[in-house]
């Protein structure tokens, strides 16, 4: 009877006990919610602010009345104006050649960096890679005064060439850093089996290490891309003439004409300076977070 | 097909640290040679040094009468199997077998000859196309074998293959690595620290500790002549019980004075080799299976001794029996229809024609 008494006893602190968890993760649920919407909220004002002035005339920003988060009479004239303009033009393709250049660049230099220093263990290896980690610790800020030096001496100032050629100290150490992570994961054995398979160095790297780590490699070419397609410091430093500018400095410099802002047409280029990012993340988002994860756990 | 040698092989880490110490080893044309020992024994080391993943500190290892010290395991002409599969993730099974032979250059005709003949024999032909995600870890490690068998290479080597196993599989694999062994008759240096898997596989068992080798032999030769009291405990299961024992002389014949005041007549046959002996201490060797129940009908060569059982356990074809001798643990093996009971009496029987007598201080068996 004692014994039934104490499990009829027992029972409602177990279900109160179930049940208290079921609240905390809806409370936990509910907080995380309320977090996100407010970073939404911070996150995506500035954009949705320039959506709405791109599509608004110059005397409709320059309106002082009414509410600036409506769009009384939406045009496209801004993006038209600036499609059809042969130096805007002129800065997307110095762009996207730049950044081409500079990707692909940064992945054959970062993928044999970090081959070498994961897998072929040689005297400072490891000094080597934190080495490699560190540089990229140094900002762009304090690194273009001596760069402009180096350029300058090639005779590469004011030529997109220079930017191809000082883009890679941004981002070689970090992709090289994220590589060395994601061949640390794969397991030593595959070279050992590649090794006894009769394979070389170089088709062990071709052949094995390139294919298994895709999604690494995806990851460090996103980055590689957003840092030289966003790059502004070193553009204004050392490019000079509207012909070899790229979008970040071209729209900032041509449409701010002294104090005269163009505000639908910067809001525009803006938008649309943005738009090969938003495109690459919004395909290869899952291979960027693998990437990225293999590479802070295993490196 | 080629007979591997090892002479002197030393392998020291940085710091100083001997993994391997100096140990000789020949190895037959198409021999299954086992190696066998505890953690850190050296056993993996020396596999890996046959296979030129390690470099050899010192000594020289011949693979068909060439040495190999300095040539790359590419071109060894070796094949091995990995613990964890080693399969190339992104290769279908058909690919993970062919990439040896393609990075060989070998025709395309004769890469596909080779893959469908290893498959038929590992009886994965249906699985060729697949990845190795899609696969069980027995398949994997068919594959992983039928990448070693399309090579035909001068030898197999094998580490640990079945560990990642679990327990039934293990036993099946083991037979498959067996029957493909009679198969292809390649030279096999197989490493594991289980010796079930020794014993049953190996045409020669080489049992290692601590860098050396302890014994090389026949599976039988290991297990009813151990050399060591290493190798005597460690291959059996379970293990041989040792209990400390003193040699006495009783009017020209020998006799063994145990704890508990358990004496055991020494049988005549092994009177010469045990002589020099008496009067001293040695340890007193018996296998679990030969402490039965008072039940045989040839009683000559044994002893009589009882003992009051610790724990039972039994285990369908047979019963395990423990027992505590003054602190040492002693274990016999009963038939499962002898009654015991835990702190009854059980009257056994010890087959003294299987005993060994071992030398505290050197642990050789004398």
């Amino acid at each position: 009877m004692s014994a039934t008494v104490a499990t009829n006893r027992d029972m409602p602190s177990l279900y109160g006990k179930a049940g208290s968890l079921r609240s905390e993760r809806r409370w936990a649920l509910v907080w995380a919610y309320i977090s996100l919407i407010i970073s939404a909220i911070i996150l995506l004002t500035p954009p949705v602010y320039m959506l709405i002035t791109s599509l608004k005339t110059s005397a409709e920003i320059a309106d002082q009345k009414g509410n600036p988060w409506i769009v009384r009479n939406p045009t496209l004239e801004n993006y038209w104006e600036l499609i059809t303009n042969s130096l805007f033009q002129g800065f997307f393709i110095n762009s996207v050649i730049v950044t081409l250049v500079v990707v692909a660049l940064t992945m054959v230099i970062s993928i044999l960096a970090a081959f070498a220093l994961a897998r072929m263990r040689f005297w400072g290896s490891q000094v080597l890679a934190t080495g490699v980690f560190l540089t990229y610790l140094v900002p762009d800020t304090l690194l273009f005064i001596p760069l402009y030096q180096i350029v300058g001496g090639l005779g590469l100032l004011n030529s997109i060439w220079g930017l191809v050629l000082v883009y890679p100290t941004l981002t070689v150490p970090f992709c090289t850093w994220i590589m060395i992570g994601y061949f640390a994961s794969i397991p030593k054995e595959l070279d050992e089996a590649a090794l006894i398979d009769g394979a070389t160095w170089p088709q062990m790297l071709l052949k094995i290490f390139v294919p298994v780590a895709l999604p690494g490699i995806i990851a460090a070419t996103i980055f590689a891309f957003t840092v030289s397609w966003a790059a502004f410091v070193y553009p204004t430093a050392f490019i000079t003439t509207p012909d070899q500018m790229p979008l970040t400095i071209g729209v900032v410099s041509q449409l701010v004409r002294g104090d005269v802002f163009v505000w639908g047409q910067i809001t525009a280029g803006a938008l649309l300076a943005a738009l090969p990012p938003v495109i690459v993340y919004a395909f290869l988002m899952d291979y960027y977070i693998a990437g990225l994860t293999a590479g802070a756990t295993k490196g | 097909m080629a007979q591997v040698s090892l002479r002197k092989i030393v392998k020291a880490y940085e710091g100083g640290v001997q993994a391997v110490k100096g140990i000789d080893l020949d190895i037959d044309d198409h021999e299954f040679v086992v190696l066998v020992g505890p953690s850190g024994c050296g056993k993996s080391t020396t596999l890996r040094m046959i296979a030129g993943l390690e470099e050899i500190t010192s000594g020289d290892i011949s693979i068909g009468g060439t040495v190999v010290n300095d040539i790359p395991p590419r071109d060894r002409d070796i094949a091995m199997v990995f613990q964890n599969y080693a399969l190339y993730p992104h290769m279908s099974v058909y690919d993970n077998m062919a990439f040896g032979l393609m990075l060989r250059k070998f025709p395309k005709a004769e890469i596909d000859r080779r893959v469908k003949e290893a498959a038929r024999i590992l009886d994965i032909t249906p699985l060729l196309d697949r990845k190795p995600k899609a696969l069980s870890g027995g398949q994997r490690q068919r594959v992983a074998m039928g990448r070693a068998i399309v090579r035909d290479p001068k030898v197999f080597l094998f580490d640990e293959p079945l560990s990642n196993l679990d327990a039934k599989l293990r036993v099946q694999m083991r037979t498959e690595i067996k029957k493909v062994h009679q198969t292809v008759n390649t030279t096999t240096v197989y490493v594991t620290h289980d010796q079930v898997e020794a014993m049953t596989l190996a045409d020669r068992v080489v049992v290692m500790n601590h860098g050396i080798i302890e014994q090389v032999g026949p599976p039988q030769e290991l297990y009813h002549n151990p050399a060591t009291k290493f190798v005597a405990g460690f291959i059996g299961s379970p293990s041989m019980n040792f209990i400390p024992a003193k040699v006495e002389q009783a009017s020209g014949a020998l006799r063994l004075h145990l704890p508990q005041g358990i004496v055991l007549d020494v049988p005549a046959a092994r009177t010469a080799r045990y002589q020099a002996h008496a009067g001293k201490d040695v340890l007193f060797g018996i296998r679990p299976e030969h402490l039965t129940d008072d039940k045989p009908t040839d009683k000559s060569n044994t002893a009589p001794i009882t003992l009051k059982p610790d724990v039972i356990e039994p285990m369908g074809m047979e019963t395990l029996v423990h027992f505590k001798l003054d602190g040492t643990e002693v274990s016999a093996r009963l038939d499962p229809a002898t009654p015991a009971a835990v702190g009854a009496p059980l009257s056994l029987i010890a087959h003294m024609d299987q005993m060994h007598l071992i030398d505290p201080t050197s642990d050789k068996v004398l």
